[in-house]
């Protein structure tokens, strides 16, 4: 078995185990679902995560450790993550092979040439860990950016196409971009192979810089081979085997070492007999410049004030989420907690909501299932740097030891009198009392009894126990038997009583003391109007889900009275 | 003889010593720096700002007094009523650094009467300056914007010309309130900077109808030293009275009823709102004080919760005539 072998085994393994990971991100009772796999591992092994993650709280998230793993391995022999385990280097490496395989000799060797072009992706990471204040990688970091465009895009095509994976369709909006990315990131091969990992990825960039000091490297033996250039036109790191030798660019990809005939190329102690480039220069002007763009960045996004007055009340995070400016410094924009959500109400904010937040977890009552449910705590749990904390169900309920500090509330849901059914338009409804989780119910309602426009004041004829009989047919054509029919003396005051049953002229009463022969009365509607009770509503959006307004709800959550940010109470309780 | 260039190389002792050594430094710093972050943890930013309490201002043995004059001009009306409780010398001592909270709510001119007075601010200054204060300070936490509102109410050219100086609020000048008693109130920023330094405390309030509350007298003008979010305590407003009344222990309050704003409060915002009360209430009991004064806003007494609160709980009585106070006449 070669070193290729090897090496491909290796790929296939990490491949298949992050399909597989992201396969058992589905909640179902399948052995294929979700049981307790470490579902964030390779997210964990990534040490760019880990190292953006310090620098922006100072600390590190239990978990992110394994990226010390990595980093010290890369200190022994370079960048074999790029090259053996990297679920989109692997992809990269596979789609190049199949658009570039069977060129000529002089064309591969073209197509994996150095270029300068190359010192790109250290400006891109310099520029990423100059955001300080909120964490910033993931937009370009391999492994967050496969996790979101798996959980956000390829899932739910499959399920489009029919393949049952979750127990329905998903739907994410604002995931073009997603897509786009992740569609250049894989076709941009066929132009340049593994161009994305040459020229962009900031993870492979900080490889680059820790393989300086591996103490085994890729090189040639001796100075003087035949120049056969079959090395370089195998090279997946387009690293110069052949001449001056670019360590910082080697994958360790080792197609070098068979593919050379006197097997010069070897994997060694000694730097390359050719000479060796350790790190492209970038030059100081370059770096300085990708330093203060990364460092300004953050803080111009946030002049809008975002962070401040000015936050969006309909950025509902996930229940157990920290308050933003903690949250941003956490959120990898990784998808984990939108794929798991059961009811796929945590969708990605869009480029609108803020480009500081772009694909962060916001909840969205109108699309999914339902809204928030009450005995979920799954999105914390699968959240790999704690930008949502793993609660305990007691805690998000704020019972047992947590009653004093009562339930998590993600916002508050307000009642849209202009558009809710039984205050707008005289319609019995309240779905969302129904609906409402919580006990005792945040959502209450009020009474009102409205008169019915198309049904004139009664006069009685005749009062027959519970039955009061008209001279005119006013009741044709109307049916008043459902429940919600009320009728009320205009003579005597007393309350009004529920009609069971009528015909053109009559009526049927429930109450046995029937207003009199001679009284006028009036038919009434009863409506129950729903009011929120401000202490009790957890912001849970199932109100908001199922209320029949469809296009814009007429009870809508917004971040008003959530937990996490003090600012933003509107009680206090 | 092996040409030069096929040479395979080798390291040397000293390069592989050299790269060991680097290789391992490497390691050791990263896994330390590794340690000491995950030791560190996830730091959240802590929540344990250093809270702030509000110590007693008031001044032994002068309890429950209050002084009532008739007069429209206000400086005169308040040396006579400091006179007759025996002097600002009772209250002021030499060498006391003297905090006077004002109500400087609305950035509107004196003649509109929503603002404390400045000729009975400078007047106050000049007496605490004259009893021998090392310092007065002049501050609140007004509702439009603090730069404007101390200029247009010409309290801030008053503060200047009588030799007070003007704290305006910043946002590092608001920490999280820690007093026993506070309920509603707990941990809530207050403006906490000029209070860092001072001993004594005197509530410069003007006599005003307010809409929510009932009344806006010396009670509700503590009010002004809440930060934050303090619109969202109207929703308990005559609770929230309560509380600051039961935590601020001034040394004297002051009541301004020579314009009292009937109607359309607490802005107002015409001259048909304000009636001539000729009416200054100087007491070392705000509760008695807020009596008085509603009796001059004409407001029953029973529908002001805070006053009633208050009196239950102690903080003074509403009852003022049993304080048998001194009514004067300039």
């Amino acid at each position: 078995m070669t070193i290729i072998t090897v090496r491909r085994i290796s790929q296939v393994f990490f491949l298949g185990l992050f399909f597989w990971f992201c396969l058992v991100m589905t909640i179902g009772e399948a052995f294929w679902q979700l049981r307790g796999w470490p579902v964030n591992w390779l997210i964990q092994l990534d040490p760019l995560v880990g190292l953006a993650f310090a620098i922006t709280t100072g600390g590190l998230h239990p978990g992110l450790w394994w990226g010390l793993l990595t980093l010290s391995l890369t200190i022994l022999l370079g960048r074999f993550f790029c090259g053996w385990v990297c679920p989109l280097g692997t992809l990269n490496q596979f789609i190049g092979f199949c658009a570039h395989g069977r060129k000529t000799l002089a064309r591969r060797v073209a197509l994996n040439r150095y270029h300068p072009a190359q010192g790109i992706k250290y400006l891109l990471l310099i520029g990423f860990l100059g955001s300080i204040t909120s964490l910033q990688t993931g937009l370009l970091d391999p492994l967050p950016l496969l996790h979101r465009s798996m959980g956000l895009i390829i899932t739910p095509l499959l399920e489009y196409t029919g393949i049952p994976i979750s127990s329905g369709p998903r739907h994410y909006p604002n995931t073009a971009l997603i897509g786009l990315i992740l569609g250049l990131a894989l076709g941009m091969n066929l132009v340049v192979p593994r161009f994305y990992c040459r020229f962009v990825c900031p993870l492979g960039a900080l490889f680059g810089i820790f393989s300086r000091l591996a103490l085994w490297r890729m090189g040639k033996a001796v100075k003087v081979c035949p120049d056969c250039l079959q090395c370089e036109a195998c090279c997946e790191g387009a690293c110069n085997p052949s001449a001056e030798f670019r360590t910082s660019e080697c994958v360790l990809c080792m197609n070098c070492r068979p593919a050379c005939g006197p097997a010069l190329m070897t994997f060694q102690s000694t730097p390359s007999a050719g000479g060796e480039i350790l790190l492209p220069d970038p030059g100081r002007r370059r770096f300085g410049l990708a330093l203060a763009t990364g460092l300004s960045a953050v803080p111009l996004l946030r002049l809008e004030g975002s962070l401040g007055k000015n936050w969006d009340p309909d950025k509902i995070r996930p229940p157990g989420s920290l308050a933003e400016a903690a949250f941003l410094a956490r959120c990898l924009k990784c998808g984990q907690c939108l794929r798991i959500c059961p009811t796929n109400i945590i969708q990605p904010s869009g480029l609108a909501s803020g480009l500081e937040a772009l694909w962060t977890p916001v909840l969205n009552f109108r699309m999914g299932t339902s809204g928030c449910q009450l005995n979920c705590i799954a999105c914390g749990h699968v959240c790999p740097t704690g930008a949502i904390s793993p609660l305990e169900l007691d805690r998000k309920l704020g019972r047992g030891a947590y009653q004093e500090q009562g339930p998590i509330r993600m916002g508050l849901a307000f009642v849209d009198q202009g558009r809710c059914l039984p205050w707008a338009m005289n319609r019995p409804c309240i779905v969302c009392q129904e609906n409402c989780p919580v006990s005792p119910k945040a959502i209450q309602t009020q009474v009102h009894f409205q008169p019915v426009p198309d049904i004139p004041a009664l006069q009685i004829a005749s009062a027959n126990a519970a039955t009061l009989v008209f001279e005119n047919e006013g009741l044709q054509g109307q049916r008043l038997d459902g429940g919600d029919y009320y009728c009320r003396s205009l003579t005597n005051p007393a309350p009004a009583r529920l009609i069971i049953n009528n015909t053109g002229n009559s009526l049927t009463l429930a109450a046995t003391s029937a207003p009199a022969a001679g009284e006028r009365i009036e038919i009434l509607l009863r409506l129950q109007r729903p009011w929120v009770e401000p202490s009790r509503c957890i912001g849970c959006g199932i109100c908001e889900h199922e209320c029949p307004v469809q296009g814009r709800r007429a009870i809508r959550v917004t971040a008003e009275n959530e937990s996490r940010e003090k600012d933003h109470a509107l009680i206090r309780i | 003889m092996k040409n030069e260039n096929q040479i395979r190389p080798c390291l040397s002792r000293r390069e592989c010593l050299v790269r060991m050594g680097k290789a391992g430094g490497a390691l050791f710093f990263l896994w330390a720096a590794g340690f000491w972050l995950r030791k560190r943890g996830a730091a959240l930013p802590s929540d344990t700002a250093e809270g702030v309490s509000w110590p007693d201002f008031s001044v032994p043995g002068l309890s429950g007094k209050l002084v009532a004059v008739t007069s429209g001009e206000r400086a005169k009306a308040l040396e006579r009523a400091l006179q007759a409780l025996g002097g600002i010398e009772k209250f002021i001592r030499p060498g006391d650094r003297v905090l006077l909270k004002v109500n400087a709510a609305f950035a509107s001119p004196p003649l509109i009467g929503a603002t404390t007075h400045p000729e009975l601010l400078a007047e106050m200054i000049r007496l605490c300056r004259k009893a021998g204060a090392d310092q007065v300070l002049v501050a609140d936490n007004p509702i439009n914007d603090p730069a404007a509102c101390f200029a247009l109410t010409g309290m801030e050219a008053a503060v200047k010309a009588a030799g007070g100086r003007l704290v305006l609020p910043r946002a590092s000048d608001f920490k999280p309130l820690l007093l026993p008693g506070a309920e509603r109130l707990a941990g809530w920023p207050v403006f906490y900077e000029p209070f860092k330094n001072i001993n004594k405390l005197i509530g410069l309030a003007p006599l005003k109808d307010h809409h929510r509350s009932g009344a806006s007298m010396t009670m509700k003008n503590w009010y002004g030293l809440l930060g934050g979010r303090r619109n969202i305590l109207h929703q308990d407003i005559h609770q929230t009275i309560l509380e600051l009344a039961r935590m601020i222990k001034p040394t004297l309050v002051v009541l301004d009823g020579t314009t009292a704003m009937m109607q359309n409060g607490p802005t107002g915002g015409s001259l048909a709102d304000l009636k001539q009360a000729d009416t200054l209430i100087v007491s070392t009991d705000q509760v008695a004080a807020d009596a008085l004064g509603a009796s001059i806003l004409e407001k029953d007494m029973q529908t002001l919760g805070f006053i009633r609160l208050a009196e239950a709980a102690a903080v003074g009585t509403a009852d003022y005539r049993s304080l048998n106070p001194i009514f004067l006449s300039v």
